[in-house]
């Protein structure tokens, strides 16, 4: 029990009771009074911006933002006034006014934060025309696309990028009615310290931030009949993928997720769950090696591409600290194209290698040169998003939520528990540590779970002993987390041996191409809780817990790798980082 | 020796140099820009060359008869001499030793000379004190300041307590000069009531009314007087640090503040231990980039952290939770400016001055279609007509008067009906103006007062900071419509539809900036609908100043056909033969600029 002061207040003639310091807009929704919004987001966007959720407040002249203004008691708001809904509507025509109007060809048809205003305020006819904002493509990147004829300057994406990230890659630009979101000196997003998360564009109520797409050529080479055309699907996104099918949040869809890839004309559905697997071998072995010489330490997991490019731009120092394991994706898509494509000898090059991810940021990983394999060629050809693959197969007449189970195929489809849980912050350090003192000293453990790095707390820590001796271990989750974990490595103040550093909050079950959960509905549920929760359910019903347990794995290692770490473990499986340099403005 | 005897000791000193005969040159912007430095340098040479050394020429602040700057003026006799170039510097010189004058330099009025400066009409019927100093002293040297009492305030306010403090500003009635009017004292006490270990006074200098510059002018002319100020209200709320946030724009009054803080570092007025007492104060300048929003109270807080000068969503006001998130007040320039006279000179000296609401005296930019342009500072309640013609010599050209905007871009026009209201806070805003910072402009016939509006929607639309949609795109919509009637495009119901426009971002912006950006357009639709009716419906410009309903006529008739006219169009747009006919004007290339009609012998061309 909070001992902070209750107030009690009416909104609309309905009395609510909230602890002091909450604003009107809370105490509303704490009745089921949806007052609307656009640019609030709890904790992150609380500015005032839109106007939108303006009420009146008996007494007080004008009227105020309830999303920053704090309920008083005994005091009387009213939100369904005449004369207020009036002022909301015309300021809903004025946004509408300076808005690229071209929703029957956006890719946030029917789920747009505006068009649902537009609706609920009975926005029969446009009342005012005029000079459009400049409309400023920005398709730089590989991972997101900025469209300013859309934005409606909201600034979640500012704020998310700002404060969640640490990253401020965008802010406004100019003032008045040329201002425009945008990275600093107009460099455009790939140029700027962007690291691809997304974030910003799950925060977008409209369609001015989106993921960049690639369908079209994954399209025609799942009609090219000389192409082998294989999938892979991360953790995460049997976590999600039922909600963009009318499936409660947090249901587990592995299974008919499957199905419906096969539907849509792969050859072979894999498990990047696997890859997670052998990342553990992998990573944990280089852990013990770096514990045992006393070097690189702590050691950071490796397995977020918006972490790595987020290291790269702003802690290039930190480099040596990082896994050279690559990341689950990545390592399953080398494999794809080496061990699986030996095995049934395929020449890889006629491979098309997909990646099925929760994640924004992907897209550009698979582009990095020190990811090339023998060849030239990448190991993974394409990434889609959650979001990208359910518009496919709706396209398809698929509707995942009505489909049968099925399996994913063989040699690299089966997965343990450990795998599974790399979907959601913390995962990945608990997978190590089931599998560190059975790679020490094969001693299997009696309590594979480790709860305290699961959960939403932005830095997590605990304790461990490996051979009697105590490390200290960290997990953080949104970038702003991990400077402050990685500054103290800097001033040589840290005393952790591992950390885990996961890009977005709550991990990848959060991740940029994930479905979009409406603010409204976040405020009500914990959207992050339910799918981690799935994650954890698919652990736990999981036959085997641990990575080294994992059949496939052994197989592959005995048939293929030799040793984790061994020569030719490390020729495919572990990488390198670079520097990469941010605001760099070429003469013209 | 104890600082208060070490500024007895200067004050005796100075205010001997100050009862001397001086030559007082003004180095303000305006005069500055007129070469007033170099005439100061010319007559300081002169000096020289004739080595006379008990007098000396000194630079001084704004006089605020700027219209007839550059100005000298000459004490003890206090001669006046007007547009002064720096060639007359050894005219002048020789004259003061002759003790005569140099009457082509003198003002007339009424054809007779006036020779000293308080005698002009101008300046009879103001009474300065914010402007006090201005004109009096060097403000470059702290030592003039000292002379005229200066730093007495605050050592007085250091023998009282912060709560007597604010009782007397809060008794002398005082309001604040920068636009709302809230009242000083109680905004003092807020901030003195709120627990913090540290709080904040910052001083807005970012004066950005289009035709303003009040402020401008107290920080080039008397900066110390500020400085002081935000000294005594430090130690009413308990601060011990100010800021005072200028426009870059203004580099003469960022050299003075920097030249100011650095002697009053030196002398030990700031800094710690004042006067030997417990109250510790320091004092940094932060400049603006000149924009227009960053005057809003917290925008310009953001400014200052280092942010993007955007306002923030109040509660929590300034006074709980301000800049860098600690308790701050924020006072302008002029408001500061009064606070150490109110303090040697007591809160009811300062009561009795102004009407029962508004205390005091305010500086008006008077601007516009006005003979004397300037500054200038009356008591509280006197009317706009005294304004005018009294103090501002009324509408050159024997132009009729048609109305003022007082406030800026955030203020409304006053129409001839209102020519005797009482210039209080109260009553302007009564009759759908307000005070604001203090732009005065003054229009006459000609002036359209649709076009009116629509200039003051420029200046928002392009200092709107962009932030919420009212603002950021309902004035440009605002804008657009205006911009069309002006061009002949007005549609029925464009009326309605700015005036629903208006009330719905005055009742759903952020800021101040704006809730008051339609103002412009609505005063103008109370005391002028029949002009924009005209627009709309008939395509005809009234006053004859939108380019696109007006034509420029010959009447055929009287055209003596001396082709005048057409030897000065700009376009050749005027098309005939002397005597073979009247001349006529080519419409299609005609730019109504108006020089036919100022160029006619015969006065037969007439816009319609």
């Amino acid at each position: 029990m909070s001992n902070k002061k209750m107030i009690t207040l009416t909104i609309d003639s309905k009395p609510v009771t909230v602890e002091e310091g909450t604003t009107i807009l809370e105490a509303a929704r704490k009745i089921n009074i949806d007052i609307p919004t656009l640019c609030f987001l709890k904790d992150i966007n609380e500015v005032g911006n839109c106007r939108m959720c303006l009420v009146e407040i008996e007494g007080v002249k004008g009227y105020k933002a309830s999303c920053v203004y704090p309920a008083e008691d005994g005091m009387v708001v009213r939100t369904n006034t005449k004369d207020l809904i009036d002022t909301k509507r015309t300021i809903l025509q004025l946004i509408l006014s300076a808005h690229e109007k071209k929703c029957l060809t956006c890719v946030r048809n029917t789920n747009c934060r505006l068009q649902d205003l537009a609706k609920k305020f009975q926005i029969d006819e446009l009342e005012f025309e005029g000079e459009l904002p400049k409309a400023d493509l920005d398709d730089s990147s590989e991972c997101i696309v900025r469209n300013t004829a859309k934005c409606i300057l909201c600034k979640r994406c500012v704020n998310v990028c700002k404060h969640v990230q640490g990253v401020a890659a965008i802010s406004t630009i100019n003032r008045g009615f040329k201002s425009k979101i945008g990275p600093a000196l107009d460099v455009g997003m790939r140029n700027s310290t962007c690291v691809g998360c997304g974030q910003c564009v799950i925060h977008c109520p409209v369609g001015a931030l989106t993921e960049k797409s690639n369908v079209k050529e994954l399209k025609e080479m799942l009609n090219n009949k000389d192409k082998v055309v294989i999938i892979q699907t991360a953790p995460a996104v049997r976590a999600t993928i039922g909600e963009e099918f009318g499936m409660p949040i947090g249901t587990l869809a592995t299974n008919k997720m499957v199905t419906a890839l096969k539907a849509l004309g792969f050859d072979k559905v894999f498990d990047t769950d696997l890859g997670a697997d052998v990342t553990i071998m992998e990573e944990a072995t280089e852990f013990i090696d770096r514990l045992k010489n006393n070097r690189n330490l702590p050691m950071i997991t490796s397995c977020s591409s918006g972490w790595i490019t987020f290291a790269e731009k702003f802690y290039p120092e930190l480099l040596n600290h990082l896994s050279s394991t690559k990341s689950p994706m990545e390592i399953l898509g080398t494999l794809i194209k080496t061990y699986y494509a030996k095995t049934q000898g395929i020449d890889p090059k006629n491979i098309y290698s997909v990646a099925l991810m929760p994640c924004s940021a992907k897209k550009a990983e698979i582009i990095r040169d020190e990811l090339k394999l023998e060849g030239n060629i990448q190991a993974v050809d394409n990434v889609v998003t959650t979001r990208e693959m359910a518009r496919l197969l709706k396209e398809a007449n698929i509707d995942l939520s009505l489909l049968d189970e099925s399996e994913f195929d063989n040699p690299l489809g089966l997965a343990t528990g450990a795998g599974h849980i790399f979907g959601t912050t913390g995962g990945v350090m608990e997978a190590v540590l089931r599998s560190v003192s059975y790679l020490l000293d094969k001693t299997e453990l009696k309590n594979v779970e480790f709860k305290a790095v699961r959960g939403t707390k932005g830095i997590k820590e605990a304790k461990i002993e490996i051979q009697g001796k105590t490390h200290y271990i960290a997990v953080s989750q949104g970038l702003a987390n991990a400077s402050k974990i990685l500054d103290d490595i800097k001033n040589n103040k840290s005393k952790y041996s591992f950390i885990e550093i996961m890009t977005c909050p709550g991990g990848c079950i959060n991740g940029g191409g994930q479905p979009l959960v409406s603010d409204f509905k976040a405020s009500k549920i914990d959207y992050k809780d339910l799918r981690a929760k799935a994650l954890y359910k698919a652990d736990k019903n999981s036959k085997y817990r641990c990575s080294h347990q994992n059949p496939q794995v052994k197989e592959l290692y005995e048939k293929f790798l030799g040793k984790p770490n061994s020569k030719k473990a490390h020729e495919l499986l572990h990488t390198h980082y670079n520097k990469q340099d941010t605001y760099v403005i070429e003469d013209k | 020796m104890k600082l208060i005897d070490k500024l007895d000791e200067i004050k005796k000193e100075y205010s001997k140099k100050l009862q001397k005969s001086r030559i007082m040159v003004c180095c303000g912007t305006g005069c500055t820009s007129s070469k007033s430095d170099l005439l100061l340098k010319n007559i300081q040479d002169e000096l020289k060359k004739l080595d006379i050394k008990n007098v000396t020429a000194e630079k001084t602040g704004c006089f605020g008869f700027c219209a007839k700057g550059p100005i000298v003026v000459i004490d003890p006799k206090e001669t006046f001499y007007e547009q002064v170039s720096p060639d007359d510097a050894k005219e002048i010189v020789e004259a003061f030793l002759k003790g005569t004058e140099v009457e082509r330099l003198l003002p007339k009025e009424k054809d007779e000379y006036v020779k000293k400066w308080h005698e002009l009409n101008f300046y009879n019927k103001q009474s300065r004190i914010a402007l006090q100093n201005c004109g009096k002293i060097n403000p470059e040297k702290i030592e003039e300041y000292i002379a005229v009492d200066g730093y007495l305030a605050i050592y007085k306010v250091l023998q009282m307590t912060p709560d007597e403090v604010i009782k007397q500003i809060t008794d002398s009635g005082l309001r604040g000069r920068g636009g709302a009017g809230f009242p000083t004292g109680k905004k003092w006490l807020f901030a003195k009531n709120s627990k913090s270990d540290k709080k904040y006074v910052c001083c807005n200098a970012d004066e950005g009314d289009p035709g303003a510059f009040m402020d401008r002018s107290i920080l080039e002319g008397d900066p110390h007087s500020v400085i002081e100020a935000m000294m005594i209200a430090g130690y009413a709320i308990g601060s011990n640090q100010g800021y005072i946030y200028v426009r870059a724009e203004y580099p003469i009054a960022v050299k003075r503040l920097s030249i100011a803080i650095e002697q009053a570092k030196k002398l030990g007025l700031l800094g710690k231990k004042i006067f030997d007492t417990d109250f510790s104060f320091n004092l940094e300048l932060r400049l603006g980039a000149g924009a227009f929003v960053c005057g809003e109270e917290t925008a310009l807080m953001n400014s200052i952290e280092g942010k993007r000068g955007e306002p923030r969503p109040r509660p929590p006001f300034p006074a709980v939770k301000g800049l860098f998130e600690k308790p701050t007040i924020l006072n302008n320039v002029e408001t500061y400016a009064n606070v150490p006279k109110i303090i040697l000179k007591g809160a009811d000296w300062f009561n009795k001055i102004g009407t029962k609401t508004s205390k005091g005296t305010k500086v008006f930019a008077l601007g516009g279609n006005i003979t004397n342009v300037g500054l200038v500072e009356v008591p509280m309640g006197v009317t706009l007509k005294e304004i005018v013609e009294d103090i501002g010599g009324g509408i050159p050209k024997g132009k009729r008067f048609k109305a003022a905007q007082t406030g800026g871009p955030s203020g409304g026009c006053i129409p001839k009906e209102h020519f005797d209201t009482p210039i209080d806070y109260e009553s302007l805003q009564s009759i759908g103006s307000m005070m604001g910072s203090g732009g005065l402009i003054v229009m006459d016939e000609d002036k359209c007062m649709v076009n009116l509006a629509k200039f003051f929607l420029e200046f928002t639309v392009d200092e709107s900071c962009g932030k919420c949609p009212p603002c950021r795109i309902g004035t440009k919509r605002m804008l657009e419509i205006l911009t069309r009637i002006t061009e002949g495009k007005g549609k029925d119901g464009d009326i309605e539809k700015l005036e629903n426009l208006a009330q719905n971002i005055k009742n759903a912006s952020l800021c101040g900036l704006g809730q008051t950006a339609p103002n412009p357009v609505l005063s103008t639709l109370k005391y002028f609908r029949d002009e924009y009716e005209a627009h709309i419906y008939e395509k005809r410009c009234p006053a004859g100043e939108c380019k696109s309903l007006t034509q420029v006529k010959i009447d055929p008739e009287k055209c003596k056909q001396c082709g005048v006219c057409a030897r000065n169009c700009p376009v050749s747009a005027i098309e005939g033969e002397v005597r073979k006919g009247p001349f006529k004007i080519n419409q299609d290339k005609c730019i109504k600029c108006g020089v036919c009609i100022t160029k006619c012998p015969f006065k037969v061309i007439s816009k319609v």
